[in-house]
């Protein structure tokens, strides 16, 4: 829905170019096309309100320079304002006590409490050289240890066991215990998906955190919620003294309003996201990029990613030069796929590729290497004049086309609708000041090996 | 074989009411306010706007609710307003709320259950497989979740607790390979109902998306009406992906039944009326716990009820 933000700003602040300055009144409108997007994004109501007050105040009375838009002028704003709230980027986990530093994970049912132990068990263990030990007092939801047990596993962590029909206190005891004998740097403790409302759970809970008085006691939070987040946020941080929030599942097309909604209303940094299912798939939490997909700019910031990576430095500047001139065509697309197979596919590329997640769905249905090669054939059985103006395609070139490259009507047009997808994308950038920029902003920004 | 769908009846019937409007507090007050005022001005439809959008119902089909009450007040200014959104909802509903009818002679019927990783999958299958036997099916699950840690056993002790049999490979086992296994075990032993849980799976990932493909068709060629039905399960606490969720699954593997964890808590699961504006899939069950009992048909009476009653 919300493609473009900036076009919409920029559309409700048309009238506003040559005048120079925001107020009150010229910006009404558009505070509702943000709040909005703001919703959309699943931010929860009370902190957009919030959000939205403090945008109000900082955006009126400011002067639009010259080469700017409006629309860019105050996206900016928002922007920056909602980056704020974000917080700094990559807090570690503050572990320097005496060991074993104990890391308590707390949350809803289902919102990935478990696999992210075993991420951050990996993470210490491969980062950070730790010898990490894990448990789960989770009690209650069938095969909850032994999963935890088949990820400690695969971390190269210890396991404590435990069994369903031990108290979670007892098992919390003896494996604090145990770490301590066997010299673990780090315990991180797995507890069962509760909701907020359930007094016994919660109550449960924080038993365990009094007894096991954590360095760490993190929120996982799925980054699909919705409006409830704030509930749940809310009610989380009340009961449990909170250090930080881990943000998972952020390898999907939601927006991901969630997490400013658990930021804003906990207080506390949000270390990670998960971006995957396998254990490596843990990465910091990066508050520019989570903000600019909140408010729909993700597309932007994944392209900006792939084509920095993928793309050696002349062609980035060839096509920047296109970028910048709009002349982006079918040939330049079909190098791009050449780029990416020579990189070895872009699956191999994926897992370690921060933030691909933030492509559109249509964009990121498209990277699967099978799919890659037939969008080549696809370029492939074009003449080199439908391949530069791909507006000349009808319905008898188009079946041809498909016929040529062995696929169907369909896929051609999904391949057009994706070329269409990045070409808006690319107009998008150059009205943002340009890839050169961007690229600029998101340079230093890369795992190591990346880039 | 199957009962006439007449509603499952539920132990405590007021306990789940209950619980639904358990978490409905703030909104309440709101609304409480909104239903007692009788004139339909500016401040009793932003209150409606905000519980609506609080409820996940989406900007889209809030919009629509609020400019129909806006356009019926316009005619006639003293309108119950309670009434008149409730009727807008459940019209909203009613495409989504067709009776399920069950193949009677085409054994096993297979209900394939799908979604994104952790919204309650397996534990509906366990659920699902009680009801089943309650009406006096026999139930087979297949473990087709051969990929997240432990989700065999998961699957397996909800085999225990039923006492069904579980169909299961090695973890890392082909998926389709396991479920076409398990159609030919619960034909070979006369089962009625094989419930096929999966693993969880982003619907942007085009690769898993096609493993499912797969799945299915691999279904299809053991008995070409199989998968008899596929159930999306969507966790009440997503926001507007749901809408995503859906709409991929749906494209992927033709989503014939839709069901909502999770409702025990205080996420309001508003976006079913954005998946049945825009879909029109049927919504099938509600699950209102972590137990083998907290599963219900859904009900859009009671379910639009919990959502708005203001008491
Ligand atoms: N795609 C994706 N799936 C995840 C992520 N984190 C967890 N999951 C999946 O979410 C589901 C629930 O995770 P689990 O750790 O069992 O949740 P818990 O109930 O909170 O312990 C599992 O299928 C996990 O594989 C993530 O970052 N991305
Ligand atoms: N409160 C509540 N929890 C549920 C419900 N359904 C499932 N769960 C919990 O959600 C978590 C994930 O469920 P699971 O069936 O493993 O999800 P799957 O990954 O989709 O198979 C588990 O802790 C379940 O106990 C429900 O209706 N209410
Ligand atoms: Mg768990
Ligand atoms: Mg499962």
């Amino acid at each position: 829905m919300f493609d473009n933000l900036t076009q919409r700003l920029d559309q409700a602040l048309r009238n506003l170019r040559g005048i120079g300055r925001l107020t009150e009144d010229n910006i009404k409108d558009t505070l509702r096309n943000v709040r909005l997007a703001l919703l959309e994004a699943d931010v929860a109501l009370p902190v957009v309100k919030a959000l939205l007050e403090q945008v109000r105040v900082r955006a009126v009375g400011t002067e639009v320079l010259k080469s700017l838009t409006p629309g860019q002028v105050f996206i900016k704003i928002v922007n920056d304002e909602l980056t704020q709230l974000m917080g700094a980027s990559n807090d570690e986990l503050l572990l320097t006590v005496t060991p074993p530093a104990v890391i308590l994970m707390a949350g809803l049912q289902g919102a990935g409490k478990t696999t992210t132990a075993g991420k951050l068990a990996y993470f210490l263990k491969t980062r950070q050289r730790k010898q990490v030990m894990v448990v789960s007092c989770d009690v209650y939801r069938p095969a909850a240890i032994a999963q935890l047990k088949t990820v400690a596993e695969q971390a190269g962590a210890s396991f404590f066991p435990s069994e369903t029909n031990q108290l979670p206190a007892a098992i919390a005891e003896a494996a604090l215990k145990a770490a301590r004998i066997q010299h673990a740097d780090v315990l991180i403790v797995d507890t069962a998906g509760r909701l907020h409302i359930d007094s016994d759970m919660m109550q449960e809970i924080q038993q365990l955190h009094e007894q096991l008085q954590p360095v760490e006691t993190l929120f996982v939070v799925d980054s699909m919620t919705g409006q409830d987040a704030a509930n749940t946020a809310a009610a989380f941080a009340k009961a449990l003294p909170l250090t930080g929030v881990i943000l998972t599942k952020a390898d999907g097309d939601a927006r991901g309003g969630a997490a400013l909604s658990v930021r804003y209303l906990t207080g506390k940094p949000i270390k990670f996201m998960g971006t995957g299912e396998k254990l490596e798939a843990l990465e910091p939490f990066y508050p520019e990029r989570v903000s600019a997909r909140i408010l729909g700019m993700g597309d932007v910031v994944g392209l900006v990613e792939a084509a920095q990576q993928h793309v050696d430095q002349a062609q980035a500047q060839k096509l920047a030069q296109k970028v910048k001139k709009g002349g982006f065509d079918l040939e330049d697309f079909r190098e791009q796929f050449r780029q990416l197979q020579n990189m070895g596919g872009i699956s191999s590329l994926l897992d370690k590729l921060p933030g691909m997640g933030q492509l559109p769905a249509g964009a990121a249905s498209a990277i699967d290497d099978r799919q890659v090669k037939r969008m080549e054939a696809i370029i492939n059985a074009m003449t080199p004049k439908e391949r530069r103006k791909p507006d000349i395609l009808n319905g008898s070139r188009k079946r041809r086309i498909a016929a040529g490259s062995g696929t169907q009507v369909q896929d051609v047009n999904r391949l057009l609708k994706q070329f269409d997808q990045i070409q808006r994308m690319m107009k998008q950038m150059r009205k943002g000041g340009g890839i050169q920029r961007l690229m600029q902003q998101f340079k230093g920004r890369m795992p190591p090996g990346i880039g | 074989m199957f009962p006439n769908p007449t509603p499952l009846t539920d132990s405590n019937p007021d306990s789940l009411f209950k619980r639904l409007k358990a978490g409905l507090a703030r909104t309440r007050a709101g609304l409480a306010a909104l239903w007692s005022s009788s004139s339909v001005d500016n401040t009793s439809i932003d209150a409606l706007e905000t519980a609506l959008l609080r409820a996940d119902v989406g900007i889209e089909v809030t919009a629509l609710i609020v400019e129909q009450l806006r356009q019926t007040a316009k005619q006639q200014p003293q309108i119950d307003m309670r009434a008149c959104v409730t009727a807008q909802m459940l019209r909203i509903l009613t495409p989504s709320t067709p009776p399920l009818t069950l193949p009677t002679s085409d054994k096993p019927c297979s209900i394939l259950i799908v979604g994104v990783n952790g919204v309650g999958k397996t534990t509906t299958v366990g659920k699902l497989a009680k009801q089943f036997q309650t009406q006096g099916c026999s139930v087979m699950l297949a473990a087709g979740d051969t990929f997240r840690a432990a989700a065999v056993e998961q699957l397996q002790t909800w085999g225990e607790r039923n006492q069904v049999p579980v169909i299961a490979q090695t973890m890392g086992a082909d998926s389709a390979a396991v479920i076409y296994d398990a159609m030919q075990a619960a034909q070979a032993r006369c089962t009625d109902v094989l419930l096929a849980d999966t693993a969880g799976r982003l619907h942007t990932k085009s690769n898993l998306m096609e493993e499912l493909k797969k799945v299915k068709r691999t279904m299809a060629r053991q008995n070409p009406h199989a998968p008899h039905q596929v159930w999306l399960v969507l966790d009440a606490g997503t926001g507007q992906n749901a809408l995503q969720q859906a709409e991929q699954f749906h494209n992927a593997v033709g989503v014939n039944g839709v069901i909502i964890t999770k409702l025990d808590g205080t996420a309001k699961g508003g976006m079913v009326l954005a998946i049945a504006h825009k879909l029109q899939l049927p919504i099938r069950y509600i699950g209102t716990g972590e137990a083998i009992d907290d599963l219900r048909r859904f009900n859009a009476e009671e379910f639009v009820h919990a959502l708005l009653d203001p008491a």
